[in-house]
């Protein structure tokens, strides 16, 4: 193990991101947040606005805060493998996993993605930060783990004109790379990386570079992008199109596993609809022993995407089995949106089994303000199995210039 | 290479590794146990420290070993003296005789609560006997044979009486220290109640759950303590004896490198010489440590439990001398007769806590506590005719010695020692005709045992009964499918009782039934 890793494990105090005087040359409304230990907009002009920057243009998002380790030496796809549920071994270099990662118990720590840079090189990105339980992983493996947040700077670049955007600037060849695909090329005399990886369910891309070229790299891509509404976006905006995408939360959809205190309050990846991540043909993983317990009983929750009746989006609510006389709940709402894009109003929740099964009818309980005054609906909801928005573009290679 | 299959393979022939062996071979398995040494017995083994002097290697005293061991096995062992008194000796020649129902050379007072004392330790150890004998319960389980044990340990526990349940809970998570100050008045007998609490252990009588290590000397039977003839060598090769009568084949002098799992089980062992021996089910009496994070490798297991094995505490403190002596030497104020018992040398409570104080900064105690015995009174297998060997446990010699140990480091120690145990037998020095003092790092190397303690893993209440060695290992059977533990890192821990052993070898019995 090196312990070449920051002393710190999240910085203290709200530090700018290299990026964050571009950032706050844009921004209108003083909006921020810690992400991390950094500086990160809620929104820089208007959520809505910048909403439909990722749906109709190109939407550019910090990511540097999220949490990024390096994983390198003769062990590291074996360490991998034995950390996350998934087949490691399928994934070559130049590829991009999405995977989840477990304790013991089967219980869901985080989820993130793995970057396969190069033969046994791999950079673990996930919302929150595992120091501890990923240097605990290491015993017994032949790996070097590094804390590298601070030192890679990383644009997210989502949206139907996000690969004019960047062919602009320079780099065509990107039409060949496939979803989940990364290549690097070269910036100024540096590598950046690019993956065609997001949080947003659309055609997007994701720029890694280190932080001394941070600015020009966004100088450059905002001149690109000039033509094809290039817009930088906070975290607000980012949600709804996450929601859109049914992608998971920490904190929202999934305790991590490590912050919870009370019995039955984690997720298992099978509660979370992530069986396909859990590959059981592998003899040792974290959580195996237990998951295969739980394969057999069966999860006791189940993660529901709803499509939801009317406009009023179901914050916090309660989840019913019948629109009425019901003895007690069998859910609660995790995220809810109403979606411009899809013209639903969607939520992702989270109900006892048996309840769950897609196309069953649910009743979710909505309350919602009016003039002061609360109003109660109770509204149905019907379980969907894709997520709400996966534009055809999304995959497509090459992806077509919007 | 591959050689036949066996219904079960033990690695290491430590008396725990043949005693679970001998059961399951006596239930008809077909067993092949493979030993690094050339001896069988691990630490319960004779050792021959110069020439024409042997004595225990480790283990000197057989105060532990089960009845019902005894009784599944028919293991007869042959002693040279039962029931050894205990002479907590005074550097003014007033010695106190402890013996398991009294003591004499104190006030009548302290005598009086001593009996009582005795009988309520006794009393307790009884209760706890039970439950080392059998594999500890599952917590949170919803196993029937778990719950009724449960249920049995809560309702025996309960049957104690009102006033002596309530001093069962209040006296077992507490020091022996605190135990001893409010009943007894004379230092020798505080000193040497509190040397037994904390032998083998990196405890002083101020730590929490020395009266459990005190309660766990005396499981079994009482603490009755006996020199077994031929050195504790001769109890294991009779427990070998036993198991090859039973048709155990037993392998000496074969190292084994690594336990083998191919798709996630075990599939049997590969020695240092590239042998290899096939089973579904390999039982490890090394101890978990090394058997976990070093023979299958942590790789093998998930984070949690491979993490929490590296922490598990390990440090051994217990050093042992061995002594060639020209002749018997002489105690101020004992006769030759009482040579043959237990002599002690912890003057009184404080006396044996400064002695661990320095242990805790990885110093070796300055005015060590000191075990001794001359097993060779009655024994002349043990030393040449007229001459005789000394066999002593010194604590506190820690496992990591802030320097390392080294020649001169154990040098040091050594005469510390034997100056120590010249202020009760003045010229023992040139008695000496050869020595040896093996430090917790050494009987990790000769025993290969990890830290080199005692108990593989210290014997306290979070590492105990449910959680014995850890959480997730507590009932012999690994979270690898084919791999056990019967060491005494399980439960119910170390010393020569072969609990542990007979308890590995019911539950892979029962599995087998299932």
């Amino acid at each position: 193990m090196s312990d070449s890793h920051s002393p710190v494990e999240v910085a203290q105090g709200r530090l700018p991101t290299p990026f964050h005087s571009r950032l706050s040359a844009l921004d209108t409304l003083n909006n921020w947040h810690t992400w991390k230990g950094y500086t990160t907009p809620d929104a820089l002009f208007c959520p809505d606005i910048e909403y439909f920057a990722i749906r109709n243009a190109t939407a550019v998002f910090d990511l540097t805060p999220m949490t990024k380790y390096r994983i390198t030496g003769p062990d590291a796809r074996a360490y991998l493998d034995r950390l996350v549920t998934r087949d490691m071994n399928k994934v070559a270099p130049g590829r991009v996993a999405y995977a989840v990662w477990c304790d013991d118990q089967g219980q869901v720590i985080d989820d993130g993605t793995i970057f396969h840079l190069r033969e046994g090189d791999y950079r673990l990105c996930s919302q929150e930060r595992h120091f501890a339980w990923l240097t605990a992983a290491t015993l017994g493996f032949d790996v070097e783990l590094r804390h590298e947040t601070d030192d890679v700077a990383a644009l997210a670049v989502q949206g139907p004109t996000s690969y004019s955007t960047l062919s602009a600037m320079g780099y065509p060849e990107l039409g060949k790379l496939k979803p989940f695909g990364l290549t690097h090329v070269d910036f100024q005399g540096a590598e950046l990386m690019i993956s065609r990886t997001g949080f947003t369910g659309d055609l997007g891309y994701e720029l890694w570079i280190e932080p001394g070229k941070a600015g020009a790299l966004w100088d450059a891509l905002f001149d690109a992008g000039k033509l094809y509404g290039i817009r930088a976006i906070g975290t607000e905006a980012l949600e709804h199109s996450r929601i859109e995408a049914g992608f998971l939360a920490a904190y929202q959809e999934f305790l991590p596993a490590d912050e919870t205190i009370r019995t039955g309050r984690s997720r298992s990846p099978l509660e979370l609809g992530l069986e396909w991540l859990v590959d059981f043909k592998k003899p040792v993983f974290n959580g195996r022993r237990a998951l295969a317990e739980e394969a057999k009983r069966g999860p006791a929750w189940r993660l529901v995407k709803l499509d939801i009746e009317g406009n009023k989006a179901a914050h916090n609510s309660y989840i019913f089995a019948r629109p009425k006389r019901n003895r007690e709940a069998i859910g609660f709402i995790t995220s809810a949106v109403w979606s411009p894009v899809c013209k639903q109003n969607i939520a992702i929740g989270t109900v006892r089994a048996p309840h769950g099964k897609p196309g069953d009818t649910l009743w979710v309980e909505i309350y919602y303000q009016r003039e002061m005054h609360w109003n109660r609906k109770m509204a149905e909801a019907v379980i969907v199995d894709k997520p709400f928005w996966s534009p055809p573009r999304r995959s497509a290679t090459p992806p077509g210039p919007y | 290479m591959t050689t036949d299959k066996y219904d079960a393979i033990v690695v290491g022939a430590g008396h725990n590794g043949l005693v679970c062996a001998a059961l399951l071979g006596k239930a008809g398995q077909r067993v092949l146990v493979v030993e690094a040494n050339d001896q069988v017995g691990g630490a319960a083994a004779t050792r021959e420290f110069a020439d024409g002097y042997s004595v225990s290697a480790c283990a000197h005293l057989l105060y532990q070993l089960q009845p019902v061991v005894q009784k599944e096995l028919g293991l007869k062992p042959r002693l040279v003296r039962d029931d050894l008194a205990t002479i907590a000796l005074g550097e003014d020649g007033q010695h106190l005789k402890l013996t398991r129902k009294d003591v004499t050379g104190v006030s009548d007072a302290d005598a009086r609560e001593y009996r009582a004392f005795r009988k309520r330790m006794e009393r307790f150890a009884d209760l706890l006997a039970t439950y080392l004998n059998k594999p500890p319960p599952r917590l949170g389980t919803k196993s029937r044979r778990d719950l009724m044990t449960l249920a049995q340990l809560g309702f025996d526990i309960r049957r104690l009486g009102k006033t002596e349940m309530r001093e069962f809970l209040r006296l077992i998570g507490m020091n022996i220290h605190d135990e001893v100050v409010e009943r007894f008045e004379n230092g020798l007998l505080k000193g040497a109640i509190s040397l037994d609490a904390v032998l083998g252990t990196h405890l002083g009588p101020r730590s929490p759950n020395t009266i459990l290590t005190y309660l766990y000397r005396l499981a079994g039977s009482h603490g009755q303590s006996a020199l077994p003839a031929g050195g504790m060598g001769a109890v294991s090769e009779e427990i070998a004896h036993v198991a090859r009568s039973n048709g155990v084949t037993i392998r000496t002098g074969l190292p084994v490198r690594r336990i083998v799992v191919e798709n996630g089980r075990v599939t049997g062992v590969e020695t240092d010489s590239g042998e290899r021996f096939d089973s579904y089910t390999v039982i490890s009496n090394v101890d978990p440590k090394q058997t976990i994070n070093g023979l299958v490798g942590a790789r093998h297991f998930e984070t949690g439990f491979a993490r929490r094995t590296s922490r598990l505490r390990a440090r051994g403190n217990a050093a042992k001398l061995h002594l060639a002596l020209d002749a018997l030497p002489e105690f101020t104020g004992l006769s030759t007769k009482d040579l043959a018992e237990r002599l002690v040398i912890a003057p009184d409570e404080h006396y044996v806590e400064r002695a661990f104080n320095p242990a805790k900064y990885g110093e070796a105690s300055p005015a060590p506590v000191v075990e001794i015995t001359f097993p060779s009174i009655g024994d002349e297998t043990l030393a040449p005719a007229g001459k005789h060997v000394l066999s002593a446990v010194v604590q506190y010699a820690p496992y990591e010695l802030r320097d390392g140990w080294d020649d001169a480091s154990k040098a040091g120690f050594l005469e510390t020692v034997i100056g120590r145990i010249a202020r009760y037998a003045p010229g023992i020095e040139s008695l000496v005709s050869a020595s040896e003092l093996l430090t917790p790092a050494d009987i990790e190397r000769e025993f290969h045992i990890t830290g080199g303690h005692w108990h593989h893993a210290e014997l306290t209440l979070d590492q105990f009964l449910f959680v014995r060695p850890i959480n997730g290992a507590a009932q012999y059977a690994l979270p690898l499918d084919g791999l056990y533990l019967c060491g005494a890192g399980t439960h119910p821990g170390g010393g020569v009782s072969g609990a542990a052993g007979r308890n590995a070898a019911r539950t892979i019995l029962a599995r087998d039934k299932a």
